[in-house]
């Protein structure tokens, strides 16, 4: 019985023994199954995550090309500079960290501020800066601890800096981390690894060229993204360096002439139109908006009633005052209207016919007789007033035009103003207004609607010096390849302005010579014995002085005073420089614009002997 | 009656083991021993890549090898007899281990399993292993088979305690595996088809139940199987590089060493639980099923042996510690390949460690025991 038993449990056994090895047959081949599917169907989708898992594309940015001025004096440059940066996908706890992080590094308020600014904009697995500009000792201090930051690592860049801090500003520009406003007007590609672009002046204009194109290096990484090994590279093209025309000493020279005014210098080599310099007073400091400027600093010099952020060379309008008087002259030369010697009486006052109302000269008892030579020279408003009376409206804003009022330059720099040379058809757009007689003699002594930038006058300026070629303003002189050193000029482009009678222009140049040379001229004061100088004074109302008031500069607050101008070129037989210099509220021209305009031709022109000096 | 091999190889010309001289003295299955070691030996290659070349790493391996081999050789030694009348000792023994767990236990990695025993820290859990499948066979076999409801009951529930003990620790792969141990014994000792039928449906309905009583971290894991793709980066991420390492292994692997997804640490723990998806990617499914294949032969060898083995105890345990062994490899490779959720089961014998490798070599020095110490039957 009990054998038997045994029999029948050992065959019972071996059914179960034999289903279990079934089930066991049966998993296997579900495994089997299962591993074809991925290893030999799927196979190919796998190699492509693996691929992607295991190699993944940094870019590798270009190094943003210099810039120079035209002595080969460094502008703008790229400084190593180390930087505190988290990457948040690697970052478990964001709070904790960043608590932890300030026992370690000084953390203040404005980073933190940066920081979650900078995350919200930042791309997956992009690094954040929680601290910029980390000196020696934080990044070693930081180092020192680094073990108990996964996802935060100190990384090193290179920044730009400029040298010349506030004295280039308005021109060069700054650059700054790219804003998705940036981010919409470029190629992303090209900026994968850029981490700052153009914001403005020559760094917006010539930002494709200073940044050069990205390269690409294909590396192996491991799970923490960090780097095995690189399998491919292509190498960056750095960015081209830039030269530019400006003279970094015209710039110093110019800024110190300031002294403590506002206003605006713009020198232009007649010749090509090359600007020299490019001064807006006050500048800022622009280093400061290369890592971000703090919101504090930002408002105080947005509130700054000097206004510095505001470029007054390129931006700024001014009503150009008597400055536009030699182009008067010549327009009423060149068009008929008056004779080079013929002879107006100024009483001090011009009434329109039939009309009482008196338009008063600046001298209250009047000039005398005046011709087109006397009248630039002391700068009589009655004969300009009855000439401009004379051309009328029309033929006055056709021919200023040509002379690039009331258009932008078309200067290397952007956001330029266009001034304002006022017309009939434009007040009947604009203002739905019939053109009144009245507002042509204002015109005529570059007061009223007439608006003009500092750059306008300048480049205007350099047309009546250089005999009616008119160049366009550049900024840019060369670039280079810093690879190659394979030189791209900019080269120059000009219009010519018709000339009716080559005298006319001379008889022109002469009355602006004279201004300067003559013991009656409004410039008297800056004359050289070196090299001649031909110029003009101007003087723009801020203020509107009733009909019978007295403007007297001493007792008008300073924010009414007049702007003073002045308009310049030199050496009269071959110019070589054209300035025009806007001292906001400087009351007289000849007494305070002017020797701006001869400081900064002195140190073009005679450089061996006023740079040196400068500061005494 | 019991008899030394010795006398045994003398007395019965047929003994297959007459002609090997040492193996017979120390009771070793050659068949079981060659698989055994080709498994190790596999596992220690792989292991020399999955670790980074880290040779420290394959040497600590061989070492635990070499003991777990020698604690094989000991039990195998043992009569089966012996270890049959020590089966409810060693039951008891474990139950009272696994409850000092629960209240004197050290925790690691979040789940209370470790028992500090002065000298040695150890796992409680790992004993029940044994136990379990042991103490059910004991109980079973002292009565005549199949087994009457009323012993089924008993025995079920002698399965459920520790089950339940571990679970509650929480280790959900060595409860699972536990579990099986036992239910195999049920299994194999032929409790009805209508039975295991009824069984399987109220597993089915038992299994809101069981979600209940999970830890989140459980409950997630099943979430994450069902859906990978969901937490990339978190619980998923496992599971797709894992998939991702076998997938682009493809028939013939990337060769030794060269596995990108191991090599650059994507794949996770991938000397413990996830080697296989490393030896996947390098040796390709043609190294896989080399390795199915010897895992194949020693489970074979397995119920080769229990089917062999002389009494229902025996027979019961041989074929138990074979079908667990099988449930190590079915686990782990189905996690592995995505077909099952992330449940911590080392492959056995490839798997860097020693706790279950210690285990598994014991319940083989069993199995040897149960071949190599054969009574004279009346036949």
């Amino acid at each position: 019985m009990q054998l038997k038993d045994t029999i029948r449990e050992s065959q019972a056994f071996l059914t179960r023994a034999i289903v279990a090895g079934l089930l066991v047959l049966a998993a296997v081949i579900v495994l089997i199954w299962r591993l074809v599917q991925l290893q030999i169907i799927d196979h190919e989708h796998f190699t492509t995550l693996s691929r992607e898992n295991r190699v993944k594309v940094l870019p590798l940015p270009p190094t943003r090309g210099l810039i120079y001025d035209r002595a080969g004096v460094l502008l703008a440059q790229n400084r190593p500079a180390y930087s505190l940066e988290i990457t948040p996908e690697q970052v478990k706890d964001l709070d904790q960290t960043l608590a932890e992080l300030a026992t370690v590094i000084e953390i203040d308020d404005e980073d933190r501020e940066r920081f979650w600014q900078l995350k919200k904009r930042a791309r997956r697995f992009d690094s954040v800066p929680i601290r910029v500009n980390l000196s020696q000792d934080e990044t070693a201090q930081f180092s020192v601890h680094r073990h108990r930051f996964s996802g935060v690592d100190i990384k090193a860049q290179l920044l730009r800096h400029y040298p010349h801090g506030p004295k280039t500003t308005h021109v060069l520009g700054y650059v700054g981390r790219i804003s998705q406003r940036d981010i919409e007007q470029i190629d992303a590609s090209n900026y994968a690894g850029t981490s700052h672009i153009g914001k403005n002046g020559v760094e917006k204009t010539y930002e494709s060229a200073l940044h050069g194109a990205v390269g690409l290096e294909q590396v192996e990484v491991n799970a923490a993204g960090r780097k095995v090994r690189t399998l491919e590279q292509t190498p960056p093209e750095p960015g081209v360096d830039i030269h530019l025309h400006i003279d970094i000493g015209l710039q110093e020279v110019a800024m110190k002439a300031f002294g403590d005014n506002n206003g605006a210098a713009v020198a232009i080599n007649p010749k090509d139109g090359g600007v020299l310099a490019f001064v807006s007073q006050p500048g800022y400091e622009p280093n400061d908006f290369v890592e971000g400027i703090s919101t504090r600093d930002y408002d105080a010099l947005q509130q700054d009633e000097n206004r510095p952020l505001y470029n007054r060379a390129l931006h700024g309008q001014y009503p150009p005052g008597s400055t536009v008087k030699p182009f008067m002259g010549l327009a009423g030369l060149e068009r008929g209207a008056i004779q080079f010697d013929s002879s107006v009486y100024c009483p001090g006052f011009f009434q329109l016919p039939g009309n009482t109302h008196r338009y008063r000269d600046w001298k209250k008892g009047g000039h005398g007789p005046m011709d087109l030579d006397s009248a630039i020279v002391q700068s009589c408003d009655v004969f300009f007033y009855r000439l401009a009376y004379e051309l009328g409206v029309d033929r006055l804003h056709d021919f200023l035009s040509q002379f690039g009022f009331g258009n932008r330059t078309g200067i290397d720099l952007t956001g330029e103003s266009t001034g304002l040379l006022p017309s009939r058809e434009w007040k009947r757009r604009t203002r739905h207004q019939p053109w009144y007689p009245g507002e042509t003699l204002i015109m005529g002594i570059g007061q009223g609607y007439f608006l003009t930038t500092p750059l306008q006058l300048a480049a205007a300026t350099a047309a009546i010096a250089n005999n009616g070629v008119f160049f366009t303003p550049h900024v840019v002189d060369y670039l280079q390849s810093p690879a190659t050193g394979e030189i791209t000029p900019i080269p120059p482009s000009a219009h010519k302005i018709p000339i009716g009678l080559q005298q006319n222009w001379q008889d022109v140049r002469a009355g602006m010579q004279h201004v300067v040379e003559s013991p009656r001229g409004t410039a008297k004061r800056i004359r050289s014995d070196r090299y001649t100088i031909a110029g003009k004074t101007g003087t723009a109302q801020v203020f509107t002085v009733a009909q019978d008031e007295e403007y007297d500069e001493e007792t008008l607050e300073k924010k009414y005073r007049d702007h003073a101008l002045f308009i310049a070129y030199a050496p009269v037989e071959d110019p070589q420089i054209a300035v025009a210099v806007v001292v906001e509220h400087g009351g007289h021209g000849g007494s305070v614009a002017a020797p701006i305009a001869r400081a900064i031709m002195d140190a073009y022109l005679l450089p061996n002997e006023t740079r040196p000096k400068d500061g005494t | 009656m019991s008899y030394s091999p010795r006398q045994l190889g003398d007395l019965t010309p047929t003994n297959p083991n007459r002609r090997q001289g040492l193996l017979a003295v120390f009771h070793i299955d050659l068949p079981l021993l060659v698989g055994l070691l080709l498994l190790c030996g596999f596992g220690l290659i792989v292991l020399y890549s999955a670790s980074g070349e880290d040779l420290g790493q394959v040497e600590r391996q061989a070492v635990r090898i070499f003991l777990a081999f020698m604690v094989m050789l000991a039990i195998a030694q043992l009569n089966p007899a012996t270890l049959r009348r020590w089966s409810p000792w060693l039951y008891a023994l474990g139950l009272a281990m696994l409850v000092a767990v629960l209240v004197f236990g050290e925790i690691g990695k979040g789940a209370q399993r470790w028992l500090d025993l002065g000298v040695v820290r150890f796992q409680p859990s790992e004993l029940v292993k044994l136990a379990v499948p042991l103490m059910i066979a004991w109980y079973l076999a002292e009565k005549r088979l199949p087994p009457r409801w009323q012993r089924l009951a008993t025995a079920a529930l002698m399965i459920a305690v520790p089950v339940l003990l571990i679970a509650k620790q929480p280790d959900l792969g060595t409860s699972l595996l536990v579990a099986s141990a036992g239910i195999f014994v049920l299994f194999l000792a032929g409790i009805s088809w209508r039975l295991i039928g009824s069984l399987l449906l109220g597993a089915a309905g038992a299994a809101p139940v069981v979600w209940y009583l999970m830890r989140d971290y459980q409950r997630q894991r099943v979430l994450t199987f069902l859906d990978p793709e969901k937490d990339p980066l978190g619980a998923g991420y496992h599971i797709i590089q894992s998939k991702i390492a076998i997938g682009s292994g493809g028939l013939y692997g990337k060769g030794w060493l060269n596995g990108t997804q191991s090599q650059l640490d994507f794949l996770p723990e991938r000397h413990t639980d996830f080697i296989f998806a490393v030896m996947s990617e390098e040796f390709g499914l043609i190294g896989v099923l080399v390795l199915l294949a010897i895992y194949m032969f020693v489970i074979s060898r397995g119920l080769y042996i229990a089917t062999r083995a002389q009494d229902t105890f025996t027979r019961l345990i041989a074929g138990s510690q074979t079908l667990v062994f099988f449930v190590y490899v079915f686990v782990n490779t189905g996690m592995v390949t995505g077909l099952m959720p992330v449940v911590g089961v080392p492959l056995p014998l490839i798997s860097y460690g020693g706790t279950s490798l210690v285990t598994l070599m014991a319940g083989f020095g069993i199995l040897m025991s149960i071949h190599t110490h054969r009574r004279l039957l009346p036949t």
